[in-house]
């Protein structure tokens, strides 16, 4: 089910505590805040330097006392110039403080939640989505750096804006003052308002977006099963409906924000003329100079800005919010399969012996899948794990090498609990394959090598040799630098796996644990491979999972599950003659392969 | 990347545009439309801040008492000129939305025909990951600069009558203002060009962590199992700090650009001030006609970016539009003849008449195929991995068509077929099942006019009744990404069911229950053998029992067929295919042996 999420899904908790929790975790953003925002507040209060300006050339340049005064008009352009040019520089080490400073606290954690999303255990790993996780490192924080850049500054700013004009405004006419802020504060309150519509619609976008995606998505990936079956047309169909859909929302979307974009001019207008009115009625009573009236004509454009573009900031903000709130959710759930970090024991290298002491498993508030299972496993054994799907015996091999801890009982590995042990140290000796062989878009070699970085060419090539492989990889073009694509899909499934045993070899394990790892190859390489691994397998552990039952018949011993319990163990030979669930496997294998 | 990305002329920029207009002149006039008068309106305004101040603030002031006619005559021009000025703007915005957003779709409708009109083949050449972006965020960015066009054309519109309405005021000043004008234009299309080579950067490192995040997330396992976390953190940091980098780069420009941006039109006003304040001394000059080049000053500036924003995004759209343009102008179709047999009940009769593929240095050729299959036989292809038999089954059902030969169906060359009709008559199950973003009902029946009957009578004989029915919404449930996710196996049988509603003619099955359970695979064949379908089989498969079904066997090693026969004749008269069969059985008659050796010895 891909339903739930069990991660923080950015819905819970209050925007502040989100920031507070943030900045916390991101320390380079907060360095040196004090100081850019110093920068902000010089930056700012340059945009009065016009208005002001213009006031003064009225009141004291042509209209003062003394007539026309032009060398005032000078002295008083000169000052502003050198203001306009501090308040520009101030403005710029604003931003380029900003921008440091965010985007390095981003980096930081965009890494941190990284790195846990690594160590979230294989469970939580696997109820996510793919998409889901991955955007929480990239597009979420994207999201946040893209604020910062135009939204956070424009929203700095903007507040500046609004906050140094008043004061002016206040200085010239309280009476005025007050009469701007009658006609824009309606609109300042509907903002919010405003932007939930805003982002109300822009979330059905989304929304249709990842539909359409979706829709495109099967005449790509589906296109043989498209060809196959002639439904081109309905394939056609369904696309143009999802495109369709997506516009439909998308110019719905645009005509909130032309709206609410445009009111801030009508206001303004309003806020102009009922200056005017009230400007020349104070004038006329002597309460208020010419040029401070019209220096409020100015003022007033300083108040059409924040208003237009406040509910796309709002909006970008409230984007940015959630997009944190979603990576803090990353690294706030808690690895429930952790590493014991250095406190934890190392093991020696050597052979292992396994010993599974009453363990059981349940999915968290699901059903118990694996029952009370009771084993030891000697050094140096050839172990083999048989039984039907959704018998418990790919539980068993992730309860092994710890990517599950078990819900009860426990699982020692020499005697140490493996709870206890060091992941350096677990992962060093004890490797399991997985059935399917991921490979990095990368050279055949470097992906070998991935289970021993710093290995030698030689050293890959004679893994490969060990396993019976070197033919294999004689016949590739390009020898070990071999591009293998895309998940490694440049090769076959089969040829996948054989890379995925080859890295795990390589990486010289004390415990081997192979789970159906050999399932997409011909028989007869399959044969080849069981007979190399028997050979490069002595003097280790190893436990392999298999529904091919050749496997359990070169075995020391075989582990039989059945609907979550060990039902029967013994050599492949005493097994047969007990019947049971394995004499019924065998029978089903041998009715299908002889 | 191979292609030519780096050099956009001014030229191709202006092409696109162009595109954009033809397709949908009428929607691009009304934004121009709104757009100019948003630009007219923008320059009136400041002409009535200069008019209301000489002929109604001034005169107040100096009367000593407010003329109540001229008051409402201000009000009505400032409000008037105001709600035209966004009426200009609602329209603009409106309209400049619907055009790009038209593209858009257009452009994605046009590029996913392409997808489903060209052939395999073509679709092997060409990425997935590739395509996907060619039709989402190629388009997208093909037309972006739509979105500010109209507001461009606008402010050109602006910026005429703002130097006309300067003139007919005061030339002196309007000197003035046509310096600081094309400064501020200058300035924006240096600081686009600088920027536009950055933020390009910045996205490609952003794709380049996703795809790092993508693939290092989907082989958590592996990465978990090996205990490569640290390594693999320190590949992500290393992207991550590039693109840091590059963000900062980005917004060091722009952090120094917006700043002078920003102090042009400032340093103008006070020129203005400076000049003007003389020329009133000198009698030249009326203090409104001061306020309103002033004012125009301030307002004017902000827009003219319009044109800086559609010259930074020209380069990122033609990149865009090119990928998009190899998509449209790809050729290469499966030609499709006029041949419809007449509708029949019986299975077919099939021709592999020396069949040779290749394509470019991959697995999976074949070279002078024969095979002939009657009506109703069912035929096993077996060989070892990467021989080429699921080559040879997309062939059967034309997924592709071979470089020599023919493939008859009933005597008709395959090519000859009118379209559709081997789709009506045959069907392919292939090893990785596809599922559609739909309910199991539509993942069964495709849209044919299938009743709920035939659907579960298809699901039963395919085994995949039983996990059906227990999902929550039976037929009616969604599966798929944003459904309830199947396993491989379920999604294998549910493939199955797939083909076998359509009552094939020619059923071919690509290895299409590798992932079933072994027993549950018994079940499945037994009832193929059972059902008595009017259906020619070929099935490709490694397993005993799956062969067991077949009336003959071809074996194909390294593309070409090695020995055919019965198994029985095969396991006498090819090593290979003896070889192949007996793998298991030869492993544990040698462990028998060595057993029984070891005992003798002991």
């Amino acid at each position: 089910m891909s339903t739930a999420s069990t991660l923080g899904d950015g819905r819970s908790g209050g925007s502040w505590r989100t920031i507070r929790r943030g900045l916390a975790l991101s320390p380079e953003i907060r360095q040196g805040l004090g100081i850019t925002l110093g920068f902000a507040l010089l930056a700012t209060a340059g945009r009065l330097i016009i208005p002001i300006a213009v006031q003064q050339t009225i009141d004291r340049g042509l209209t003062g006392d003394s007539g026309i005064d032009l060398d005032f008009v000078r002295w008083m352009c000169l000052v502003a110039l050198g203001a306009v040019i501090v308040t520009a520089w101030a403005a710029f080490m604003m931003n380029v403080r900003l921008f440091r400073a965010s985007e390095a606290g981003l980096a930081t954690l965009r890494t941190k939640a990284f790195r846990h999303v690594h160590d979230l255990s294989v469970l939580t790993q696997s109820t996510e989505r793919r998409g889901s996780l991955v955007a929480r490192v990239t597009t979420d924080v994207d999201t946040l750096s893209q604020f910062v850049q135009w939204g956070g500054i424009l929203m700095i700013v903007s507040i500046g804006q609004l906050i140094v004009a008043t004061v002016i405004m206040a200085v010239y006419s309280w009476q005025l003052t007050l009469l701007v802020w009658i006609c824009f504060l309606p609109l300042f309150l509907l903002l919010r308002h405003f932007q939930r519509m805003v982002s109300a619609a822009y979330s059905v976008v989304r929304e249709r977006v990842g539909i359409m995606l979706g829709a495109i998505s099967e005449s790509v990936v589906g296109a043989p099963a498209v060809r196959a079956y002639a439904i081109e047309k309905r394939t056609q169909d369904r696309i143009d409906q999802a495109v369709e859909n997506h516009r439909s929302a998308a110019v719905r979307a645009q005509k909130l924000v032309a709206f609410t974009f445009s009111t801030g001019e009508v206001i303004a207008a309003i806020a102009n003329s009922a200056v005017v009115v009230v400007g020349v009625l104070l004038g006329v009573a002597g309460d208020i100079t010419l040029g401070r009236l019209l220096a409020f004509l100015f003022l007033v454009t300083l108040f059409v800005g924040p208003v237009q573009v406040g509910t796309e900031v709002l909006n970008e903000a409230q984007n940015a919010v959630a997009g944190w709130r979603r990576v803090l959710g990353v690294l706030d759930t808690s690895a429930d399969v952790a590493d014991p970090g250095p406190d934890g024991s190392a093991l020696p290298r050597g052979p292992i012996d396994v010993r599974f002491e009453g363990v059981s498993y349940a999915y968290p508030a699901g059903p118990t899948v694996l029952h009370n299972v009771s084993v030891d496993i000697p050094p140096r054994s050839r172990i083999a794990v048989v039984g039907e799907t959704g018998s418990g015996k790919t539980t068993f091999a992730k309860l092994l090498t710890r990517l599950m801890d078990p819900s009860s009982g426990r699982v020692l590995i020499d005697g140490v609990d493996l709870r206890d042990i060091r992941f350096d140290s677990l992962r060093d000796r004890v490797v399991m394959v997985p059935q399917e062989g991921f490979l990095f878009d990368d050279t055949l070699g470097s992906n070998i090598r991935y289970g021993r970085p710093g290995a030698s060419d030689d050293e890959v090539k004679l893994a490969l040799t060990e396993l019976g492989l070197a033919d294999w990889l004689d016949g590739l073009p390009a020898g070990l630098d071999t591009p293998v694509g895309q998940r490694g899909e440049s090769l076959s499934a089969g040829e996948r796996q054989l890379v995925a045993l080859a890295r795990a070899y390589l990486a010289d394990p004390d415990l081997l644990v192979l789970d159906e790892a050999t399932s997409a190859v011909d028989p007869a390489t399959e044969v080849r491979l069981a007979r190399a691994l028997e050979g490069i397998t002595r003097g280790r552990t190893a436990v392999t999972i298999a529904h091919r039952l050749s496997t359990a018949e070169a075995a020391d011993e075989v582990l039989v599950f059945d609907a979550g319990r060990l039902v029967q163990r013994g050599a492949h030979r005493e097994l047969v003659e007990q019947g049971g669930v394995y004499g019924r496997l065998h029978a089903a294998w041998i009715n299908q392969s002889r | 990347m191979t292609e030519r990305s780096d050099r956009v002329t001014l030229r191709e920029g202006f092409a696109l545009l162009g595109r954009g207009i033809v397709h949908e002149p009428l929607v691009f006039t009304i934004a121009i439309l709104g757009s100019a008068v948003f630009g007219a309106a923008t320059v009136f305004t400041s002409i009535v801040i200069g008019q209301v101040t000489d002929k109604v603030i001034v005169p107040a002031f100096q009367e000593g008492r407010p003329e109540t006619g001229a008051l409402v005559g201000a009000v009505a021009a400032i409000v008037g000129v105001g709600t035209l000025k966004a009426g200009g703007i609602v329209v603009r915005r409106f309209y400049a939305g619907v055009w790009m957003q038209r593209l858009q779709a257009r452009y994605r409708r046009r590029v996913t025909r392409q997808y489903l009109r060209l052939p395999l083949s073509w679709h092997h050449r060409h990425p997935t990951g590739r395509l996907l972006s060619n039709a989402n965020a190629d388009v997208e960015a093909s037309w972006w600069p739509m979105a500010p066009l109209p507001m461009a054309v606008g402010v050109l519109v602006m910026l005429v009558v703002a130097v006309i309405s300067m003139l007919l005021a005061d030339p002196v000043l309007a000197a003035i203002g046509l310096l600081v004008f094309p400064t501020i234009l200058l300035i924006n299309v240096f600081y686009q060009r600088r920027i536009s080579p950055l933020a390009t950067r910045a996205q490609a490192l952003r794709a380049e962590l996703s795809a790092v995040a993508h693939e290092s997330f989907d082989g958590a396992l592996v990465v978990k199992a090996l205990g490569r976390e640290a390594d693999e953190t320190n590949r992500f940091a290393e992207v991550a700090d590039r693109l840091r980098e590059a963000n900062v780069r980005v917004g060091k420009v722009r952090g120094a650009f917006d700043p002078i941006l920003e102090a042009m039109p400032n340093l103008g006003v006070l020129a203005v001030l400076l000049v003007g304040v003389a020329r009133i001394d000198a009698g030249l000059l009326e203090p409104g006609t001061l306020v309103q080049i002033a004012y125009l000053l301030t307002i004017v500036a902000f827009p003219i970016r319009a044109i800086g924003w559609v010259l930074g995004e020209l380069p990122r759209a033609v990149v865009g539009l090119r990928r998009v343009d190899a998509v449209l102008q790809a050729t290469g179709a499966l030609p499709y003849g006029n041949a419809r047999p007449a509708p029949s009940e019986e299975p077919t009769e099939l021709r592999v008449q020396r069949v040779s593929y290749a394509y470019e240095g991959a697995d999976g050729t074949l070279s002078d195929v024969n095979i002939d299959v009657e009506p109703g036989r069912t035929v096993a292809v077996v060989g070892p991995t990467g021989s080429g038999k699921s080559t040879l089954a997309s062939l059967l059902i034309r997924l592709v068509d071979p470089s020599t030969g023919a493939i008859l169906v009933d005597g008709t060359d395959a090519r000859d077929l009118a379209p559709g009709v081997l789709a009506d008559n045959a069907a392919l199950v292939f090893q990785q099942a596809f599922i559609f973003e739909d309910t199991v009902r539509d993942n069964v029946t495709l849209g044919r006019d299938i009743g709920d009957d035939d659907v579960w009578a298809a699901l039963r004989l395919a085994q995949a009744e039983g996990f059906v029915a227990a999902l929550p919404g039976g037929l009616d449930s969604m599966i798929g990404e944003r459904g309830t996710t199947l396993s491989g196996g379920q999604r294998q049988r549910l493939a199955l069911a797939r083909a076998l509603v359509g009552r094939p003619r020619l059923l071919v099955l690509d290895d299409a229950t590798s992932a079933v359970d072994p027993d549950v695979e018994q079940r499945i064949l037994a009832g193929l053998r059972e059902a008595a379908l009017p259906s020619t089989v070929v099935v490709v498969a490694y397993r005993r029992a799956t062969i067991a079904l077949a009336d003959e066997v071809v074996y194909v090693e390294n593309g070409r067929v090695a020995a055919r026969g019965t198994h029985e004749e095969l396991l006498v008269t090819s090593p290979g295919y003896l070889k192949l069969l007996t793998a298991y059985e030869r492993d544990a008659a040698e462990r028998a042996a060595l057993a029984e050796d070891e005992e003798y010895a002991t």
